[in-house]
């Protein structure tokens, strides 16, 4: 076990080398002379001179590229072009509000969609499982963005479609005083919920499937009660493909919740990406780039090792 | 036969299965006693109901499956009838199953120990460390060697052979009355499948349980039954026991399978297989169900179902054929796959 997760761990490193080469030449990529871009269209041409030889634009691009791998590789990702601030130090205090938000939004989507997909996959074709499935339908088609505004309309303005009185202390203000949890709330059931979807419709065909199969036709010979059937051998062999979809809705929350942080206002990764981007802040679009590519392929390597858990079949060599 | 000795028996069993093309009468019509002790095959071609049938006897059908009508009086109490808790007592204890495919009967995600150790604790109501040691003998009883290293093991660590020792080990473990093998070798390389019925055999003589032997092999039935019930399109057309069937069968359908194999023990002329096709679960006929391929079929056997009855030389014997009855409306002399034969009627 230790020596495939060593194993893993170094087939990463040419991942990691290809996404720091991408970012690097983002650089590169994109039209225009960086140094004139980040300098603005007003500055003089000295200016940019200048600005060109302090980024060290006019060395040759691996020796750039090497500049930037060996200083990324000692946690030195550059400094923010508009604030100053060395980026690495942008990201830490944003990542750890994306990272709260992403932990609770997967929490609430494993634990709503692990119970819907099952009650879904046990009783299916009845009307439990057909509502369970428009549901979800529902919240996979419906975009993330959309529902947030929608419950900032009932929750956190208190515009409820329907006329009743909307308890004052539910009110979810953004504003409010040391209610960080509240602010969580909102933003945590708009990604959860999308992401339980997900979850449900998987676990649901994962565990049709499995239920299906021989071993479990051995079990109920067995005289084992319909609930061991479920929980003991169907629900482990069902959970090996549920596992990879959940890894990457974690992926997507560290990753992509752009719109939701943005329509919160919540200051995570997914802002300051936004934010750099629009503002050509390039370094820190680079480090984000950089630190959320990270971020998945160690989330990749955590479900390759749950899988392992799970699956005795797979052959680790 | 006196009925006391009979562990199971199984009467005028129906089943069916609602699928999108309307219902299939999957079973409809099988009778069979199992004395005690003894092994009774089940043959049959491929989707004659065979698995259905043992499947019905369990209570584990498929979600579109119904019992229809009939009963299953194990040691004289209806199987149909009783609650599914009961029923959960009786599965894996006192009648086990075993199956066609090896490879994927056993749960890929646990451990042999782990798999034969639940049936155990289950019925024996003993703790994980018993179960285990208990699961060890198991392994040891059904010829699987180091069977401490093996009990660890998953099912993907071993072989076809191996796994069916271990289903059968799994089986066993409760010291059933009853063993269902459904076709325990179909799946299995010929030296191997030798070995299983081999085991299969030596074990009933050691812990005295009646076996069910599904198969579609003739062969199987003559090395290892006593008594033979052979289905056709979801019905019991002849049950008899084994000496009778292949000295004397009596059934059209069970004359044309003697027929259609190659055999060491009559001289052959030539092998003569039957003609026609097995008739589609949709559309079976009214009459009897082998009349579209029989050679002596009727206007009596197109329109009238037959009975499954007792013949009139021994009661252990039972046709479901007109020609065997009163009412036959044929000739008093007919030519069966080549074999002259006179007609009492
Ligand atoms: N779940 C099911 N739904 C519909 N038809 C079924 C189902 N299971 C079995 N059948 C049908 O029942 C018939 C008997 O099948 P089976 O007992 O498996 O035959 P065999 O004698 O080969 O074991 C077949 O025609 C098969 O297609
Ligand atoms: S009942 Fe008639 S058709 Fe059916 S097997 Fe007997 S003789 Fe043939
Ligand atoms: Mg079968």
């Amino acid at each position: 076990m230790t020596k495939y997760i060593i194993r893993r761990l170094l087939q990463t490193i040419p991942v990691l080398l290809g996404v720091s080469i991408l970012v690097f030449s983002l650089m590169f990529l994109i039209p225009g002379d960086p140094a004139q871009v980040m300098a603005g269209e007003g500055a003089s041409a000295q200016t940019v001179e200048n600005l060109r030889e302090k980024l060290g634009l006019n060395d040759p691009a691996y020796v750039q590229y090497g500049r930037y791998l060996s200083s990324a590789l000692q946690g030195d990702l550059g400094n923010s072009i508009r604030s100053g601030r060395p980026v690495m130090e942008e990201i830490q205090t944003r990542f750890w509000v994306t990272l709260e938000v992403a932990i609770y939004s997967t929490i609430l989507a494993v634990f709503i969609g692990l119970i819907a997909g099952i009650i879904s996959a046990v009783r299916h074709y009845t009307l439990t499982d057909v509502s369970i499935m428009i549901i979800a339908l529902f919240g996979l088609s419906m975009p993330n963005f959309w529902l947030g505004l929608l419950l900032i309309q009932w929750f956190a303005l208190g515009n409820l479609p329907f006329d009743i009185p909307f308890p004052e202390f539910l009110k979810m203000r953004p504003s409010g005083w040391g209610d960080t949890w509240r602010q969580m709330v909102l933003p945590v059931i708009t990604l959860g919920t999308g992401g339980a979807a997900i979850i449900a419709r998987m676990t649901r065909s994962s565990m049709l499937e499995v239920i299906g199969q021989d071993y479990i036709r051995t079990a109920r010979a067995k005289g084992v009660s319909e609930r061991v059937v479920i929980y003991r051998h169907a629900l482990k062999n069902a959970l090996i493909p549920v596992v990879t979809i959940i890894g990457l809705e974690f992926g997507g929350f560290l990753g992509g919740a752009v719109l939701t942080e943005t329509i919160f206002a919540i200051n995570g990764m997914g802002r300051l990406t936004i934010d750099a981007i629009r503002q050509r802040d390039f370094p820190v679009v680079q480090g984000t780039v950089l630190v959320i590519s990270l971020l998945f392929v160690v989330v990749n390597l955590l479900v390759d090792i749950s899988y392992k858990f799970l699956n005795k079949r797979i052959d680790l060599n | 036969m006196n009925e006391m000795e009979n562990i199971l028996v199984v009467n005028n069993l129906q089943t069916t299965f609602k699928t999108d093309a309307g219902d299939i009468r999957a079973v409809d019509g099988v009778s069979f006693t199992v004395p005690k002790g003894k092994t009774i095959g089940i043959v049959g071609e491929s989707g004659s109901g065979k698995s259905i049938t043992s499947l019905t006897i369990l209570r584990l059908l498929a979600s579109n499956g119904r019992v229809n009508g009939g009963e299953v009086l194990f040691k004289g109490k209806d199987l149909l009838k009783l609650p599914e808790k009961a029923m959960r007592e009786i599965r894996g204890n006192q009648i086990s199953m075993i199956f066609q495919e090896p490879m994927t009967s056993l749960n890929p995600v646990y451990t042999v120990g782990q798999q034969i150790g639940e049936t155990i604790q289950i019925h024996k109501k003993v703790g994980k460390k018993e179960a285990i040691q208990q699961s060890i003998e198991m392994l040891k009883l059904v010829g699987i060697p180091s069977p401490e290293k093996r009990v660890k093991q998953y099912p993907h660590e071993l072989s076809g052979g191996m796994r069916q020792r271990v289903m059968i080990a799994m089986a066993l473990a409760c010291d059933p009355e009853i063993l269902i093998a459904d076709e325990p070798t179909t799946a299995l390389d010929v030296t191997i499948q030798a070995q299983i019925l081999e085991l299969i055999k030596d074990l009933q003589n050691r812990l005295g349980m009646s076996v069910i032997m599904i198969t579609h092999d003739l062969g199987v039935v003559a090395e290892t039954c006593d008594y033979v019930a052979v289905m056709y399109a979801g019905q019991v057309v002849e049950y008899s026991d084994v000496r009778s069937l292949f000295k004397n069968p009596k059934h059209p359908y069970t004359l044309g399978l003697l027929n259609s194999l190659p055999r060491h023990d009559i001289e052959q002329e030539k092998l003569i297989p039957i003609k026609g096709m097995v008739p589609s679960p949709h559309e079976m006929p009214v009459g009897c169900r082998f009349a579209p391929r029989c050679p002596v079929a009727t206007e009596l056997c197109h329109n009238k179902m037959p009975q499954l009855l007792n013949t009139n030389d021994s009661n252990a014997e039972q046709i479901r054929c007109w020609m065997f009855s009163d009412e036959w409306d044929g000739d008093s002399e007919v030519t069966l796959y080549g074999e002259k034969r006179t007609i009492k009627g």
